[in-house]
């Protein structure tokens, strides 16, 4: 017999994340959602000659249409990302796993490296899409708003997270793809929260899209309540990141 | 069975037919399961009552019962999926969630456990990576499996019988010295059953120790060394199959003996009944041989008859609610 030896890091390896993530771009929905249709909105959107024409900080308004798209892509793939668990729950390939040295630590770690690539892919697929379609941003602010719009989108995978935990559902994306966009809405990424009207602008800095939102266009518009954004998503990820912390526990307690 | 007659079937001697590991413990002399008074509730419910079990290296038993015996819950706990209400579950001397991280011991479960959007042979590279094997044995398990011709096949597009084939592909990866078999044919047609058991029984030959739940009595009796009867939680009988069988029913033996007394044969050892029909008696009886041997050799007794229930028979005296079982 073989000498039997615990893998390192409780399993966590690129040759899981590789396999993980062949598997991941099988799902021709989970593209569709996370990287062809933030493009699709932006090029409805934000394309026109009017969004062309008006400037925005040193960009245009397209440029400024374009980082929120990417904002949500970044969102919608990590937020998918996260909500893997509940199909792996659903599926029985959870109680699978525990049969492996895997730990459960590790195998989150897995689902949160993979949702962070998810949307790194879709942050730069936007971005490609901008750049041959109008969008004018300064050289600095497509790097910093491309890493703000995907570093943020981590509290969208603490969401998905917990809420793959707490939805035993086979179809989470089915709950969680409205459920975003009406955050969106809400949290200024579709329509300016000034846009808004007094009330909704004031709640609006309450749900969890507007921090990200704000925070990755500073660099295009330089103005924005910034330490209110950075509150919010601090705020969020704690709160997304406890409560599938909480539900993690338990079912790795039960099963 | 070859594997049943030399190696191990002639040690349990008597009726009181319990394993004793003691007798013969080979290798390292180290256990391939230890239970001790487990007991496993969920809420109100005991699932499992109080289960004493020894299980030496090499043997292939089965963990029979009907649903509801705690049959699965005994495996969850086995396999570290649950741990015990009260008492210790060792396997390979090893708390069971550390042998399964080892990979000393894997399973087959019933459903489930596969993701329908990677392919055949990603699924078993997954497991590969997770044990720290290398890809050569990714082809080794397929093969054993049955399964190398459809390794780029999606699990999804599998049937039953293949997904069940993966799941043993899966098992077998760590190459465990115990595998465990949680109701492996479910759902499977007669044709397929048997391919499986073929698998299963080709590869115990290397010496592999297995442990099977099932309610299937047949599968039980053709392919294992040793039968766990569960009921209720509880182990209501130990050892083979021919002894489980003998221990529910007994045996029947029918003679011609003309004038025979009622009485006098009641009085032989180990007779449970007598019915005299005219010139035939009907003799129940635990030890047949026995009453046999003093017919045969004592009364002028002929056209002797000996026949034995099935498995079934014994499963259900067994498994029956009746007032006697619960009692201890």
């Amino acid at each position: 017999m073989t000498a039997r030896n615990l893998p390192r890091f409780g399993g966590f390896s690129a040759g899981m994340i590789g396999l993980e993530l062949r598997r991941m771009l099988r799902n021709r929905r989970t593209v569709v959602f996370t990287l062809v249709m933030p493009a699709v909105f932006f090029l409805l959107f934000g394309t026109g000659s009017g969004a062309r024409a008006e400037r925005v900080g040193g960009g245009n308004v397209t440029g400024y249409i374009l980082v929120s798209m990417a904002v949500y892509g970044a969102m919608l793939a990590t937020t998918s990302g996260g909500a893997m668990v509940s199909i792996e729950r659903a599926a029985g390939w959870s109680r699978q796993l525990r049969l492996t040295p895997l730990r459960p630590a590790a195998y989150v770690a897995v689902k949160l490296v993979l949702a962070m690539v998810i949307g790194a892919v879709s942050v730069v697929v936007a971005f490609a899409v901008g750049a041959v379609s109008g969008a004018q941003l300064p050289a600095r602010a497509w790097v910093l708003c491309g890493l703000l719009a995907w570093v943020c989108a981590l509290v969208f995978a603490a969401f998905g997270l917990f809420m793959g935990y707490l939805l035993p559902s086979e179809n989470v994306m089915q709950i969680l793809g409205p459920a975003l966009a009406v955050l969106s809405f809400a949290g200024g990424l579709f329509v300016p929260v000034d846009q808004l009207g007094h009330t909704f602008a004031a709640i609006a800095r309450f749900t969890p899209v507007y921090g990200v939102g704000e925070i990755a266009r500073y660099p295009l518009t330089g103005d924005g309540n910034l330490p209110v954004a950075v509150l919010n998503v601090v705020a969020w990820t704690a709160l997304f990141a406890a409560g599938a912390m909480w539900r993690f526990r338990r079912d790795t307690a039960r099963v | 069975m070859a594997r049943c007659g030399g190696r191990r079937c002639a040690e349990h001697g008597g009726m009181t037919v319990v394993a004793r590991p003691e007798a013969v413990t080979r290798g390292s002399g180290r256990l391939a399961v230890e239970l001790d008074g487990v007991v496993k509730r969920f809420g109100a419910v005991t699932a499992v009552d109080g289960i004493d079990l020894r299980i030496r290296p090499g043997e292939v038993v089965a963990l029979l019962g009907p649903n509801g015996a705690g049959k699965t819950s005994t495996v969850d706990m086995l396999l570290g999926l649950s741990s015990p209400s009260a008492g210790t579950a060792r396997v390979y001397g090893r708390p069971p969630r550390e042998a399964v991280a080892l990979g000393l011991v894997s399973a087959v479960m019933q459903t489930g456990g596969l993701l329908k959007d990677y392919t055949v042979e990603e699924t078993v590279r997954l497991t590969a990576v997770l044990f720290g094997r290398d890809r050569a044995e990714v082809g080794r398990v397929l093969e054993r499996a049955g399964i190398a011709d459809i390794g780029s096949r999606l699990v999804g597009k599998c049937s039953g019988g293949q997904q069940q084939r993966l799941r043993f592909a899966m098992a077998l990866l760590p190459d465990p010295e115990l595998l465990i078999l949680d109701e492996p044919t479910t759902g499977m047609d007669v044709g397929g059953r048997r391919d499986f058991w073929t698998s299963i029984r080709e590869d115990a030959r290397s010496g592999r120790t297995v442990i099977f739940a099932t309610h299937y009595l047949e599968e039980a009796d053709a392919y294992a060394d040793r039968v766990v009867l569960m009921r209720r939680g509880r182990v209501v009988a130990d050892g083979t199959a021919a002894q489980v069988k003998a221990l529910a029913s007994g045996r029947t033996l029918r003679a011609t003996l003309p004038g025979a007394s009622e009485a006098a044969l009641l009085a032989l050892p180990g007779v449970d009944s007598v019915e005299v029909r005219g010139d035939s008696v009907l003799v129940r009886a635990r030890d047949t041989d026995e009453v046999a041997r003093q017919l045969l050799t004592r009364t002028a007794a002929r056209d002797l008859e000996i026949t034995s229930r099935n498995l079934e028979d014994a499963f259900l005296t067994l498994t029956a609610d009746e007032t006697r079982g619960s009692a201890r």
